[in-house]
């Protein structure tokens, strides 16, 4: 009964949306407040029968119900439980159902917190978003459905995909969801602005919270990602400019710029139709990652799905949701009103910039990414776009922003001093060139790029840390008021601060790990050794194990550093029966923010096993940088100040405090 | 029963969800939402200014500048036009919501749900095979316990035919390996794992299958099987003489009754060599070889010197001869089933099907046939 009543959920999720993407809307355009009113309730409702969907899916999972098709192609009834349950997301029709799942708790969190949006305006985004929701449950329903039945069960499922049997692949799918599906709720309430033709005031306190939640989030999903392929993929990168992490990259990249311009029309009601248009085209590039990921256009890990009844449908979704909203933008984006004069010397200029270089970049990525697909679906012709091309167009876009970083938040609104602000910048100036030159005297000239890559690490950060100095008044008040002062600063200015200093020490990483990484590929015998990077590996042997659902051969090296034992690693292969598949399980040494990384080959036949061993200096800080980001980006939600803004219902004052992020 | 009565307490909810917020009247919303932003955005000018962040000057602009949005918001606020209700539009909000909600759900539902099928959690289900357990099942059942007994010689020797049946010939390579090496050698065993990687390439007997039945002739020099694969590997080396030699001699020494014979005897027309065993002719030799041409001689010996992908090619053109040939003559069961066999051995699982339920119409009637193409369907894992 369980899956039947899952299914039956979704389908009664589905007429609600339904009703949902019609009536508020029409409400919204007779002003009938009774009409607009079952918005809310109808997206609450829509998301309690979703979450029940979804649990009946999981229970199905949980229990190894084979004779559901999707448990029985993806679940095994020796898996431990915690991947049960992330198996539910571990294929194409379960994550749909993810999916949707969060794009209803987005519409149920807009119904919760919105209560006091003007009326019409929360009837419109909650229908826009049902829009959405009705394009995917059908999509689900028609072309993947996660509740198919067999009538015969068989015993035994066919096994998850070895490769994502890991806990960072537990956690990566539903971050980069509610990353990417967070956008509909800036995509919604940008479209919901132009059917209105007109902004609120609540629009960009609104939307900029919402889009810092789902670019947070987006932020995590894509470094545990990027983590997981450096861990468990065993080849010791962590970011190979694959199509499938292009897709992720360009919503975060649009996204990005969104929060900043929001934060120019928050502030100063300037870049009105450029932010609906990035809103737009955040979600639109969401969307397309869906597309590129889910069509089967990319052939790698994530492709779960690869049926091009599927494609089709996508790309139908795609079509009615990109370009009916770029025609409305089009149509309707000469009717907002634009405000707020500033002069290109200014805050709101030093956001400019920075949406200028990060679309840009974004563009780059797209053009990178999908050039290749379009060349072979033109032509037959098949080329590999790969790093060189990203490295000669990404890096060069991404210096300038770098550079400007730190003096965006120096800069006053409206019009600012670029001299006054590069003074003020003298010390972090100072540090970086100090860093070029320590890196150049120490490493001497064999990689050129290297230490200027270091200096704008350094400046970055530097830069970051002289915005809390400057406005903390360090120099002029002392350090006791300045600490009090500094306590004080909104938590958003730390956010900024944070943020800015996380893109430092992630970009810190990435030039210290491309530059210094050693690596050594070698058979070895039991009893033998290697060294790398000051460490003596010795290679003690080989024992066979068995796991619940694979049999792994472990093997043990110690680790010595000057003839002291510094750790031991066991890094194994395991073999999934069920998929003839193997796995390679890396062991990692972290030593400060570097690690030694130590992965398995294949075993000869005269006994030895090739093994891969990395030093990676610093490359933790890549994946540290991130976190602090997304710190950042929590100080910053956080902010008191956004708390305030939308109008308080004069009968329940008390309201407002139970309110965290509108 | 339940699940009609679980179904019917869900939808009542939706359509609770959705009557509850239409049946409520409020009162027209307070207007004023920019007012108050611009209110908020005055303040926190003020606590700018107090707290020294902005200089004096920079917050009275700032302040000017707000408040003249204020104005204009207000302005714009006072002429907006009140929010009504009409009952009429309520009336049909809440009709759709009853009649249209229920109505979608339920049609969608019975097109697309199994509302007979009960839930089947793995620990609910009595370990006893019971009579409908598919052979697939069976499958994992062993594959399961060979995973947990991975040195279990006489599992991997029940698991390799089932294999072989359902067209999974690397696992049954595997396991005839597996087997061979967990049980000792015999001469059985190497034929059997020649055999299981002749059909993992394609039926081509492949340098390495051959090893394993010369090493079974070795073993013993009498081992039928293998002698006629090296038959068919001197056919595919272009070797006929030498394969209609090996072959004829396997029939000269053939006891009446042996089960194989009609195979050698196809082969050897295959090649288009007479089987000089007059005396073995029982008479009942149905005229199958004429009926249904398999690969030619000349096919095969391409074959073997094809590119894999090439070789894939080849297969399927022949395949989709036998397809159209089928299509205009569609009694032949031998090329039914022929048919059936090759579209799961390319992994064409759809067609394979389709292929069944074609044969099944094509030879309605005949109750005979109709039960070889069954059994074949069961055996191959298509019967859905």
């Amino acid at each position: 009964m369980i899956p039947e009543a899952g299914h039956y959920a979704l389908v009664l999720a589905l007429a609600l949306a339904l009703f949902q993407s019609v009536v508020p809307m029409a409400g919204a355009r007779w002003r009938d407040a009774t009409l607009m009113q079952t918005a809310p309730v109808t997206a609450l409702a829509q998301f309690v029968f979703v979450a029940l969907s979804f649990a009946a899916l999981t229970a199905s999972y949980v229990t190894s119900d084979f004779s559901v098709v999707n448990v029985y192609e993806n679940s095994h009834s020796l898996m431990p439980l915690i991947y049960k349950m992330t198996s539910v997301w571990g294929n194409h029709e379960g994550s749909m159902l993810l999916w949707v799942l969060i794009l209803a708790l987005f519409g149920a969190a807009v119904a919760v917190f919105g209560r006091n949006l003007p009326d019409v305006l929360r009837a419109d985004v909650l229908a826009v978003q049902s829009w959405i929701a009705v394009a995917f449950y059908l999509f689900i329903l028609l072309t993947s459905n996660p509740f198919l039945r067999i009538a015969d069960p068989p015993f035994e499922g066919r096994d998850l995909n070895p490769i994502l049997q890991d806990f960072g692949l537990a956690v990566h799918p539903p971050l980069l969801y509610l990353g990417y599906v967070g956008f509909s709720i800036a995509f919604s309430f940008a479209v919901a602005a132009l059917i209105e033709g007109r902004i609120d005031a609540a629009w960009a306190r609104w939307v900029r919270p919402w889009t810092l939640a789902a670019w947070m989030a987006l932020t995590l999903g894509i470094a545990m990602g990027s983590y997981w392929a450096y861990y468990e993929l065993g080849w010791g990168g962590w970011w190979f400019w694959d199509p499938v992490e292009n897709a992720s990259l360009m919503p975060w990249l649009a996204g990005t710029a969104l929060l900043h311009s929001a934060v120019v029309m928050e502030k100063r009601d300037a870049l009105k139709v450029w932010t609906v248009l990035l809103a737009i085209l955040a979600f639109s590039l969401s969307l397309i990652g869906t597309f590129l990921v889910r069509s089967g256009v990319l052939t790698s890990v994530h492709t779960f799905a690869s049926d091009p009844s599927r494609g089709v449908f996508i790309l139908a979704i795609l079509t009615l949701f990109i370009g009916g909203s770029l025609t409305l933008f089009a149509w309707r984006a000469p009717a907002l009103r634009q405000g707020g004069i500033f002069a290109p010397i200014s805050r709101e200029g030093a956001l400019v910039f920075n949406n200028l270089f990060l679309t840009t970049a974004c563009a780059t990525v797209f053009v990178g990414t999908l050039y290749p697909l379009a060349l072979e679906a033109l032509t037959g012709e098949k080329i590999s776009v790969g790093p060189p091309f990203f490295n000669l167009t990404f890096a060069p876009l991404f210096i300038p922003i770098l550079i400007a970083m730190p003096m965006g938040p120096l800069l006053a609104w409206k019009r600012g001093d670029l001299f006054a602000v590069a003074q003020r910048l003298l010390a972090a100036c100072g540090i970086a060139v100090i860093g070029v030159a320590v890196t150049f005297a120490l490493a001497g000239v064999k990689a050129v790029l290297a230490p200027f890559g270091i200096g704008l690490a350094l400046f970055a950060m530097a830069g970051a840390v002289t915005d809390i100095v400057e406005r903390s008044a360090l120099r002029s008040v002392g350090v006791g008021i300045a600490a009090r002062r500094a306590i004080g600063l909104p938590r958003s200015a730390w956010g900024t601060a944070f943020a800015h200093f996380g893109i430092g020490m992630t970009l810190l990483g990435v030039v210290c790990e491309t530059t210094w990484n050693s690596e050594r590929i070698v058979a070895l015998r039991p009893g033998q050794a290697v060294s790398i990077a000051g460490y003596d590996l010795t290679f003690d042997g080989m024992v066979p194990k068995t796991g619940p659902n694979y049999r792994e051969v472990a093997t043990r090296f110690v680790v010595r550093r000057g003839g002291a034992q510094v750790a031991v690693l066991e890094p194994s292969k395991r073999t999934f029966a069920t998929r003839s598949m193997t796995t390679t399980e890396a062991a990692l040494m972290t030593h400060g923010a570097s690690q030694l990384y130590v992965s398995l080959g294949d075993t000869n036949s005269d006994g030895s096993i090739a093994v891969r061993i990395y030093d990676k200096p610093l490359v933790l800080l890549i994946w540290l940088g991130a976190v602090v980001m997304v710190f950042g980006g929590l100080l910053s939600l956080s902010d008191r100040r956004l708390r305030v803004g939308a109008p308080r219902r004069r009968s329940k004052p008390a309201v407002l405090a139970q309110q965290p992020a509108e | 029963m339940t699940l009609w009565f679980v179904f019917a307490l869900m939808t009542a909810a939706a359509v609770f969800a959705l009557l509850w917020p239409l049946g409520r009247r409020r009162a027209p919303a307070a207007a004023g939402h920019d007012v108050a932003v611009y209110r908020d955005q005055l303040a926190e000018i003020d606590r700018d200014a107090t707290s020294g962040l902005i200089s004096v000057s920079d917050a009275d602009t700032a302040r000017i500048e707000i408040s003249r949005r204020l104005l204009r918001a207000a302005d714009r606020e006072s002429e907006a036009a009140p929010l009504v209700g009409s009952t009429l539009r309520r009336r049909v909000a809440a009709l759709a919501a009853l009649v249209l909600l229920p109505a979608v759900a339920v049609a969608l539902y019975v097109t697309l749900g199994s509302p007979d099928l009960p839930a089947a959690p793995l620990a609910g289900r009595a370990q006893a095979p019971s009579a409908s357990q598919s052979v697939a099942s069976l499958v994992s059942q062993v594959e399961a316990h060979i995973e947990r007994n991975p040195d279990d010689g006489r599992g991997w020797e029940v698991l390799a035919p089932v294999y072989l049946r359902l067209g999974r010939y690397d696992d049954a390579v595997k396991a005839r390996a597996r087997a061979l090496a967990l049980n000792g050698e015999t001469a059985d065993r190497q034929a059997d794992l020649g055999e299981a990687k002749v059909a993992a390439a394609n039926g081509i007997v492949t340098a390495e299958a051959r090893q394993a039945f010369d090493r079974a002739l070795a073993l013993d020099p009498q081992l039928l099987k293998a002698k006629f694969y090296l038959g068919l590997a001197a056919e595919q080396d272009g070797k006929r003489e030498e394969a209609a030699s090996i072959w004829r001699a396997m029939l000269a020494n053939a006891p009446a009754d042996a089960p194989w014979i009609e195979s050698v005897r196809e082969a050897l027309a295959r090649i288009g060599a007479p089987a000089v065993a007059p005396e073995q002719k029982t008479g009942a030799a149905p005229a199958v070889s004429s009926a249904q041409p398999g690969p030619s001689a000349d096919d095969m010996a391409a074959a073997a010197t094809l590119t894999p992908q090439q070789r894939q090619e080849m297969v399927s053109g022949m395949v989709s001869r036998l397809a159209d040939r089928l299509k205009t003559d569609g009694s032949d069961v031998e090329g039914w089933l022929r048919l059936m066999r090759a579209y799961v051995v390319l992994g064409e699982r759809d067609r394979a099907i389709a292929a069944t339920v074609d044969a099944r119409r094509a030879l309605a009637g005949d109750v005979d046939k109709l039960r070889r193409v069954d059994e074949l369907a069961k055996g191959l894992g298509i019967d859905g």
